[in-house]
């Protein structure tokens, strides 16, 4: 099993012909993801050339494709002034799942977006995201697939190059993977450190789950809550910036709203108390997955 | 982006809000001829991106010209919370009869933009917050339909009984909402909302966040940063498409991704070293950004050392080893620089660094270790 992605997913990518969109189609086409259309708008009706010269349709509207191809899945790719009016159209196409690699999409743009795609039952994952690998499965946006082998950890993340960091060490450890998801590291993301949990939760296969969180914002704590309430699964964290200066927070609206100021040592404390071990160095997350598989 | 006092005033000027008039001075000269168009008291506010001004000794009432002369003397220069202080707004005082705190943020809970008000505000507002929670009254607003006035007539209650003032503070609550969406705002606070003994209500304190991703819709908003408000290299690094911070420390950081570039940081720290900087390149690197960035590091004096930790994603290995090796031919570089480079064409990346005489590393930890290793202390 794995979460998000699978063997299942019919995916269409939304910018396949821009500089991003069509270097990581290649990539995804030659890890095996099926890859069933893209879309381009003015370039409807062209072919887009896959790995191995598979013949990926190009389509002008995202409604266009769905019909035609049966795509459960959409990837974004598209420069941030028109991400929004993709991530639109892809929630209003019928795909269940919408992967937004974009960064720099404005926040109140996302803010819209994400109301507009819980009424549809859409989940979005992102934006400013690296996406979701299953090993050996699906690849959906731009994690390097050398780096992953299937196996039985659970990695999420809020960071994009950390998550490959982490990723590589378990594998060079013989630590395979059920799934990678990289979360995204804007403000407003689709898809919550819990949501993966939950996930993860309901897959058979996943038997240690690695939460990677870094300063800023609450989500670390209510999902170190969340573990040490709901999920039987053992969980090993990492937080990421120790060393971060104090943000030149300006205003005092974010603390009184939150009442936290979301820093390293806040969020390794609470994954601590919430019984997560936490590693000091990306490398040492292999001992603390190691010993807890040995458990 | 961070804006001054006077640029979000004006802002809130111009979508209605009734806020004193208020002039920019950068010495103390200019600061007494707009005082002499007042009538006194006046104000004289340090501009600075940074709260807690008025406990810091940057805002002083004047009552006089040579009050003006001194105050602005002595607020000019001075430094809050690490921020140099190169202009001062020059205000009339307002009497005050009550003070009131009113915000809107984006809420990453619900998602939404959040209107935040308390009828006691001021510059105790935090402590507030902490000792009387019940008195911070919050609304999420759905940004498809935006503020509805019975949402705006529900706040203004909170913040006032008398019916003229809540009428005002109704207009006040949705003309703050309109600046905030039409300005592509992050946080906007009007903090204190004052009533005046002859029943107005006034906007005289007022700070404001910019999303940058929504600043290349705003040309004019882009013309309120402050590039004296940041150092020279934050200025460099922001227009290459970099986001850099300057440390203290001597080994020059340059990583992809702002997560690893953290972690990167913290492991320069776990082997004893002290980072000169946090740098994240980004995605989709172009060489560059890359010459960019070694000209950004190499600037700061107390380098010693340069770090790369690269893992392609989006990031290809082959454009940062261009970009080494052509930064490399562009400018002097004394310090070493120890690579490490792994990840989406690291086999064409290692290549080209092998073609000019550099080499690699592929663990984390090897090239953090090194990098620490080369530094005096």
């Amino acid at each position: 099993m794995a979460i998000l992605v699978n063997t299942e997913t019919r995916l269409l990518v939304q910018g396949i012909t821009g500089r991003d969109g069509s270097f990581h189609t290649k990539e995804m086409t030659r890890y095996g993801t099926n890859v069933v259309g893209g879309v381009t708008p003015g370039k409807g009706g062209l072919f887009f050339e896959g790995h191995d010269g598979q013949q990926i349709p190009i389509f002008d509207t995202m409604e266009e494709a769905v019909r035609e191809t049966a795509a459960n899945s959409t990837v974004v790719y598209v420069p941030p002034a028109f991400a929004a009016g993709a991530m639109e159209e892809a929630i209003d196409s019928g795909v269940g799942l919408v992967v937004a690699i974009t960064e720099g999409v404005p926040v109140l743009e996302m803010s819209r977006i994400h109301a507009f795609a819980k009424d549809r039952g859409v989940r979005i994952l992102g934006p400013n995201c690296p996406g979701v690998i299953s090993p050996g499965k699906a690849k959906v946006g731009i994690i390097p697939d050398q780096i992953v082998v299937p196996g039985p950890v659970g990695v999420i993340s809020r960071s994009g190059t950390l998550t490959y960091e982490a990723v590589i060490n378990l594998t060079r450890a013989g630590l395979g993977q059920t799934t990678c998801v990289g979360i995204g590291g804007d403000p407003l993301i689709g898809t919550s450190f819990i949501d993966c949990l939950e996930l993860f939760k309901s897959d058979h296969e996943t038997q240690v789950i690695v939460m990677i969180g870094e300063i800023g914002g609450t989500d670390e704590q209510e999902a170190a809550q969340w573990v040490s309430q709901h999920l039987r699964i053992p969980v090993v964290g990492f937080i990421a910036g120790q060393t971060a200066p104090p943000g030149r927070q300006m205003g005092h609206a974010g603390a009184i709203i939150s009442g936290s100021s979301g820093t390293a040592d806040e969020k390794t404390r609470c994954f601590e108390e919430n019984g997560i071990r936490v590693a000091a160095r990306p490398i040492d997350i292999v001992r603390l997955v190691k010993e807890t598989l040995d458990r | 982006m961070d804006i001054h006092e006077y640029q979000a005033k004006e802002i809130l000027r111009e979508n209605g809000i009734p806020v004193p008039p208020g002039e920019i001075a950068k010495n103390s000269d200019q600061a007494v001829a707009i005082a002499k168009n007042y009538e006194f008291t006046v104000v004289v506010k340090a501009q600075v991106h940074s709260g807690g001004r008025g406990k810091a000794g940057g805002v002083k009432l004047a009552k006089t010209q040579d009050d003006v002369r001194k105050a602005a003397d002595d607020i000019l220069g001075m430094f809050i919370s690490g921020h140099k202080v190169n202009e001062v707004l020059v205000t009339p005082a307002e009497d005050i009869d009550t003070e009131a705190y009113l915000g809107i943020l984006i809420d990453r809970e619900t998602q939404s933009p959040v209107i935040v008000v308390c009828a006691e505000g001021g510059i105790d507002i935090e402590e507030v917050a902490v000792n009387n929670p019940n008195s911070i009254h919050k609304l999420s607003i759905d940004p498809r339909y935006g503020l509805f006035r019975h949402q705006a007539y529900g706040l203004a209650r909170i913040l006032y009984q008398e019916k003229d003032l809540v009428k005002q503070a109704v207009s006040i609550i949705e003309q703050l909402y309109q600046a905030f969406i039409s300005s592509g705002a992050s946080m906007v606070e009007i903090n204190p909302l004052i009533s005046t003994p002859t029943g107005d209500v006034k906007a005289i304190d007022a700070k404001m966040s910019i999303d940058d991703s929504e600043l290349f819709k705003h040309p004019k908003l882009q013309s309120y940063r402050d590039v004296q408000a940041e150092p020279r290299a934050e200025t460099m690094a922001r227009e290459a498409g970099l986001s850099y911070v300057k440390l203290d420390g001597n080994v020059g950081c340059c990583v992809n991704g702002a997560g690893l570039a953290m972690a990167t940081m913290d492991l320069v720290k776990y082997y004893g070293g002290d980072p000169a900087n946090f740098l994240d390149i980004g995605g989709s690197s172009n060489p560059q950004k890359v010459v960019a960035a070694l000209k950004i590091i190499t600037s700061d004096p107390n380098v010693e050392v340069i770090l790369f930790n690269i893992f392609g994603g989006i990031t290809r290995c082959d454009d940062v080893a261009k970009g080494i090796v052509d930064a490399l031919k562009e400018i002097e570089i004394k310090s070493p620089i120890i690579i490490r480079l792994t990840g989406t064409n690291e086999a064409e990346g290692l290549e080209i660094l092998s073609s000019a005489g550099l080499s690699a590393f592929t663990s984390m930890d090897d090239v953090v270790e090194q990098a620490v290793s080369e530094t005096t202390k």
